[in-house]
């Protein structure tokens, strides 16, 4: 991973979730199932018999169609929708249930241009009770700055959020959603806005983090060439899962032509 | 408040201080020009300018509700009834089915002309006609202590609170997501901003209160760069129009809730110029 300079400060973090991860447990003996999921709302089912099984260390890439549900399947995962079915964490070892820590990348963020919000303004406002009205937390910037190191974006930690590119914006968020480090990573199409470039970044970082985290990767992707190249898993969904497996089988299944078509 | 009285002539070398009345006017305007500046950085974010503006509306019904059921204190209906109101809206709301601004225009429309209708009743409103523009006589002892309490309330609300409102307000399910109750925090939001509406609307008016909320934080956005300047400022322009605008107007003579927002205004117009030629 040429593209993951790895300085001090980031090997520092990265050594202490390591050793988070020993005191917990190994990677590979978390699963996240997820059964007989169905959303309606209103009068309109617009998921069912959803079931899903993931192991940690895994990217599982969902795609479809506009309306296929692919968002609504992500906010019941957080909860933001009622659902029926069920949704499950379990330690394999231990054979035991667990409470599951979710992060959330999203699609857009409520701050338009000029909103004086700065980095640090916008992640101690999601992870920390220390008024960032008042004053500016020594320990707390701090902490920030580490969870921001991971992406290299430690510097972007004064800027005003506004003014970020959509990539600098993108690593930001990433590093909300991963502080604490979740279980699952939810990513709701991530990467809209941004050049080529910035996408094989963001995907290898996310590939960095399944080799150093003991965490699942959930993401809505439409980027086709990337999902191919970095997925474990591909769940094409449209009210229900119609077809999944690995990334080849699923993007050359007659499934996938039928509602992509040829690409 | 005799002590406070006697405390104030001594350290204010002004004529008007021999005034109670005035006295009681800068009492309120100091206790509740900074909440304005604060609640309205938050309003501002969550563009909910209309929302607070119909908020304001509503004071009406709640004077006609306190006079058809004869209570005493008007400000006892006044307040009950724009927290039922601001908790209606926002859960209707939630509901997505209807644009939102279409849905706060309907409810306001319909609970101002309720309000209206009544106090019209025997064809004699004139005598409410005060309210659109507020009376600054008409503060009392007993309600500059009621902005007090409401003061600690809100202060005490936003240390606790503001970083998950924020957070709410960037991002609802990035905020469910850290396990931020956001129906919870939304409403006691909505209903500080109701209390303290309905608790300065008397003697500020209907027809400007709105820009109070609005203008500081409006000001400040323009020249702040983060979440500390944003507050700062907007609660120091507050504070400063509120003070030059209660004795302005008392020396020209002219209604003092106008006389603030139009010094409030000439903040919001510096600050948009000094941010167009400095940036």
């Amino acid at each position: 991973m040429g593209v993951f300079a790895i300085d001090n400060m980031k090997k520092k973090v990265l050594n202490k979730n390591k050793e988070n991860i020993n005191h917990d447990s190994q990677c590979g003996f978390h699963c996240i199932q997820m059964q007989d999921i169905e959303v309606t709302l209103g009068q309109n089912t617009i998921l069912s018999d959803v079931n899903i099984h993931i192991h940690c260390g895994h990217l599982t890439t969902i795609i479809g169609r506009n309306g296929a549900g692919k968002s609504t399947l992500i906010k019941a995962i957080t909860g933001e929708i009622p659902y029926k079915g069920k949704i499950l964490f379990q330690d394999i070892r231990l054979n035991k249930m667990l409470d599951m820590k979710v992060g959330y990348v999203p699609q857009h963020i409520n701050i338009e241009k000029n909103t004086p919000t700065s980095v640090y303004d916008l992640f101690a406002s999601f992870i920390s009770n220390r008024p960032v009205f008042l004053y500016k937390d020594k320990y707390l910037y701090q902490e920030i700055k580490e969870s921001l190191s991971l992406f290299d974006a430690q510097n972007l930690i004064d800027k005003t959020v506004s003014d970020l590119s959509g990539g600098e914006l993108q690593r930001v968020l990433l590093s909300i959603a991963l502080n604490p480090i979740p279980n699952l990573l939810l990513l709701d199409e991530p990467i809209s806005g941004i050049d080529r470039n910035g996408m094989e970044l963001f995907y290898s970082n996310l590939n960095e983090l399944k080799l150093h985290y003991d965490l699942a990767i959930i993401m809505v992707s439409h980027d086709f060439e990337f999902v191919r190249k970095y997925s474990d898993h591909v769940i094409l969904l449209d009210g229900t899962i119609i077809k999944e497996g690995p990334p080849d089988e699923v993007l050359d299944s007659p499934e996938f032509e039928n509602v992509f078509g040829k690409v | 408040m005799n002590i406070i009285y006697e405390l104030m002539e001594k350290l204010l070398p002004f004529s008007w201080v021999s005034y109670d009345f005035m006295k009681n006017a800068l009492l309120a305007i100091l206790i509740i020009t900074p909440l304005f500046g604060i609640l309205g950085t938050m309003i501002v974010n969550n563009k909910m300018a209309f929302f607070s503006d119909s908020l304001g509306h509503s004071a009406l019904t709640g004077i006609a509700i306190g006079i058809m059921f004869g209570i005493s204190d008007i400000n006892i209906s006044m307040v009950l009834y724009a927290v039922i109101f601001a908790l209606l809206l926002n859960t209707i709301k939630r509901k997505r089915t209807l644009s939102t601004d279409t849905i706060i225009s309907v409810f306001a429309s319909f609970s101002m002309a309720i309000g209206l209708m009544v106090l019209s009743i025997g064809g004699n409103f004139s005598q409410y006609s005060n309210l659109l523009v507020g009376d600054i006589l008409s503060i009392s002892p007993k309600e500059i202590l009621y902005l007090l309490v409401t003061f600690i309330i809100t202060i005490i609300f936003w240390l606790l609170a503001f970083n998950k409102l924020h957070a709410i307000s960037i991002n609802e399910s990035l905020a469910r997501s850290k396990n931020i109750n956001i129906r919870l925090l939304d409403n006691l939001f909505v209903v500080i901003i109701a209390v303290i509406v309905m608790l300065s609307i008397k003697w500020i008016g209907i027809l400007i209160i709105n820009a109070l909320l609005i203008l500081p934080a409006a000001a400040s956005k323009n020249i702040a760069s983060n979440v500390r300047e944003y507050h700062l400022f907007s609660v120091i322009i507050s504070v400063f129009s509120g003070i030059v605008g209660l004795i302005l107007s008392y020396y020209i003579n002219t209604a003092t809730g106008p006389t603030i927002v139009i010094i409030v205004s000439i903040f919001f117009f510096m600050t948009y110029m000094g941010k167009r030629i400095f940036k």
